[in-house]
């Protein structure tokens, strides 16, 4: 069940991620409508997907990569449509399905029994759960980012193209990006605590100074210098949004050396 | 009777010829009355705007009438030859120059297409022939006709959702930086006329707060009043710069009036909250090289010019359906041109009475079925002289009155008079609504409609 829930899911927001890319290039309303409509039913089967999943497993197994990668396309796309919803800025249907997309194949890629780390306490449920919504946070601002920097250069260069009217204001842009680290943030640091404690527990050391765990600090203090830096000396608008697409970077590198580091332990 | 129209356009002349032609408001009594003055120009109507000077007439004769507006356009100004001018000029007849004014109004012949401006010169255009009485029936019928048409075009289709102008491509834009201008204050350098009307359209946006500064103190202050702004000293609109989230520039300087320094101070003074600057002056105010500074986003005229363009490709598409109810609405006016012409009115004149004298006939006769074969005819010759008296007068009068300048509305009051129906033009007679005189008709009209196929091509571009 939970197993065809996923494929269907998986089916649903690649087209919807054609349909939106589509979207981006062609001007038509009615395609936006389609592809909304087409992720809409994507989330629903996704929901049943992660429900399934659940009743499904022990709620003592720890988190497999799978299913924090799958939970956190889940909130990226809940993200996307509550923000459609009261928005309606259609387009960011365009940035943010293709990346949901993709965290669902990366997720399908790998087997369902990695586990994110290894087994060691109830709270690394916390930890994986509060981890990736910050990092679903920054995924946002991330694209965010892109669209500002998109805008900002064909304003700059004065080309009135199609995705020039279709991208939403600058200073919305700027607004979700930092709407989205000031969320996200918190979340992150929660997360890091909470896995520090578990490691605490288990290995009798908050941190163990290996590479992943290096990077994800290194990455979180690198948004905090992004968010203090917006707070106090104005590094808004484009500065910030260059900030939080090299920021994601670093998330990326962090995730896969998390995935790499449990797929070493597999096998 | 025929509509006429010669002009030139911005498609069709250069500003130069176009700008010796254009008649003044204070000089458009003068020139309506010499144009209605020469011979056989029964109605006319003079539409000058920057862009085009047209001449709409009524006139006898359409190559007689080209010529004597040609004539008309070249005495306009003393430099211009009629050879000079010939090379820019169009002119059109009947359907085509109807086809033409309704296109004109509809601002589907604009230079930036969809623009209003042109329908509210049309109707100041109307309204100083009107009150110079250099209009008539037709072109009365035919101007307010094309004003309806550009209202429904304006409501039917999109043509004009886009941004219509330089000024209004400002608003536009601002759009794209701030998605709210509630907020935003706008600093108001300089008072030239497209700024000016840049602000309304902010204004009317529900821009925060204005902002204005002209050298000239008082002038300063006179405009903040008008648009319910602050005015500030010309000495200090550098530093106030920093407050501002829009800049709309546009003076009569022929220099540099801020820097890209000037900029990147005001940016860095707003911690990089994102800055608007237009610069609507020609030669320019704000130095180009603002276009470097991060989070300023400056726009000269040329910009905003080409905002405009790209609109522009996009009514093109909504006015192919603007073409298209344009054409529906000729075929209209067309159908009351025709209702205007002699011909087909005294051939339903002679229609309608043997129609009422037949049917009179028919019922008297029944009741006569003792009378003798000859003293029926004698009632039918009767009744015959009676209705031919009667209508005598009428279709003589009209005949000569068909080249005098009140000759239309002679042909109106006939139609009115006896009920003739303006929708059944000649050629459609036989499937028109009268069924108990079809077969009379024929007869009757047979002598007078060989007249009527000479003069319907006449009305088509020749």
């Amino acid at each position: 069940m939970a197993v065809v829930c996923f494929m269907v899911t998986m089916g649903l927001y690649f087209i919807a991620t054609i349909s939106f890319l589509a979207y981006l290039l062609r001007r038509s309303e009615a395609l936006s409508k389609v592809s909304l409509a087409i992720t809409a039913a994507g989330f629903v089967m996704h929901t049943l997907a992660l429900v399934a999943r659940m009743v499904g497993s022990s709620a003592a197994a720890p988190p497999s990569v799978h299913e924090a990668l799958s939970f956190f396309s889940w909130m990226l796309i809940l993200v996307f449509l509550a923000v459609e919803f009261r928005h309606r800025i259609h387009v960011l249907g365009s940035f943010i399905v293709p990346l949901a997309l993709v965290s669902l194949i990366s997720a399908a890629a790998l087997p369902d029994t990695v586990p994110t780390l290894q087994p060691m306490f109830r709270t690394l449920w916390l930890h994986v759960t509060l981890s990736m919504l910050g990092t679903v946070g920054f995924a946002v601002a991330f694209v965010a980012g892109v669209m500002y920097l998109i805008q900002d250069r064909l304003l700059k260069s004065k080309r009135f193209n199609v995705l020039y009217a279709k991208l939403p204001a600058l200073d919305f842009l700027d607004h979700l990006n930092q709407q989205s680290i000031i969320l996200g943030f918190p979340l992150l640091t929660l997360g890091i605590i909470t896995g520090a404690i578990s490691a605490e527990f288990a290995k009798g050391a908050y941190v163990s100074w290996n590479p992943e765990q290096t990077w994800a600090l290194v990455t979180w203090l690198f948004y905090f210098v992004v968010l203090l830096g917006r707070l106090t000396v104005g590094w808004r608008a484009k500065r910030a949004a260059y900030l939080t697409v090299i920021g994601f970077a670093g998330v990326i590198l962090t995730l896969i050396g998390v995935v790499l580091k449990s797929y070493g332990t597999v096998s | 009777m025929h509509l006429i129209v010669v002009g030139l356009s911005h498609k069709t002349a250069p500003v130069e010829i176009r700008e010796k032609l254009a008649v003044p408001e204070s000089r458009m009594g003068e020139a309506l009355s010499r144009l209605t003055s020469y011979s056989g120009v029964k109605e006319g109507l003079l539409l000058s705007t920057c862009n085009r000077v047209e001449v709409y007439s009524v006139v006898d004769d359409i190559d007689q009438g080209y010529g004597r507006i040609q004539e008309f356009l070249a005495d306009t100004h003393l430099s211009l030859s009629s050879e000079q001018l010939t090379p820019h000029l169009y002119w059109h007849a009947g359907d085509r120059a109807i086809t033409h004014l309704f296109r004109v109004a509809a601002s589907l012949d604009s230079m930036i297409v969809g623009e209003s401006q042109i329908l509210g010169q049309l109707k100041d255009a109307f309204e100083s022939a009107l009150s110079h009485k250099t209009t008539g029936l037709i072109m009365n019928k035919v101007v307010k006709k094309a004003i309806s048409v550009a209202k429904r075009v304006r409501t039917e289709t999109k043509i004009a959702e886009m941004a219509v102008s330089v000024s209004y491509a400002a608003v536009e834009l601002a759009k794209k930086i701030f998605s709210d201008l509630g907020h935003r204050t706008v600093l108001l350098v300089g008072a030239g006329e497209m700024a000016k009307l840049a602000a309304r359209h902010l204004i009317a946006q529900g821009v925060g707060q204005v902002r204005i500064t002209t050298r000239t103190p008082q002038h300063a202050v006179d405009l903040a009043e008008k648009f319910g702004g602050t005015a500030v000293p010309f000495e200090q609109y550098k530093d106030d710069m920093a407050s501002a989230d829009i800049v709309l520039v546009s003076t009569g300087a022929s220099h540099y009036l801020i820097s890209a320094d000037d900029v990147q101070r005001a940016v860095t003074a707003r911690m990089n909250r994102p800055m608007f600057l237009i610069d609507i002056s020609v030669p320019r105010n704000i130095d180009p090289a603002v276009r470097h500074v991060d989070n300023a986003f400056l726009f000269d005229i040329d910009d905003l010019k080409q905002r405009v363009e790209k609109n522009r490709a996009e009514r093109l598409q909504e006015a192919d359906k603007a073409e298209q109810m344009v054409v529906e609405e000729v075929g209209v006016l067309r159908e009351w041109m025709k209702s205007l012409e002699v011909t087909p009115t005294i051939v339903a004149l002679k229609q309608r009475a043997d129609e009422i004298k037949r049917s009179e006939l028919d019922k008297a006769l029944g009741r006569l079925a003792h009378l003798p074969a000859q003293d029926r005819e004698l009632v039918e010759g009767l009744a015959s002289s009676i209705v031919n008296k009667m209508i005598h007068g009428t279709m003589v009068t009209l005949k000569s009155e068909v080249n005098s300048s009140s000759g239309a509305a002679f042909v109106e009051a006939a139609r009115r008079f006896f009920s003739l129906e303006a929708a059944p033009p000649p050629d459609t007679r036989g499937a028109s609504a009268v069924e108990p005189s079809s077969c009379l008709s024929h007869e009757t009209s047979e002598p007078l409609i060989e007249q009527a196929p000479s003069r319907t091509p006449s009305r088509k571009q020749p």
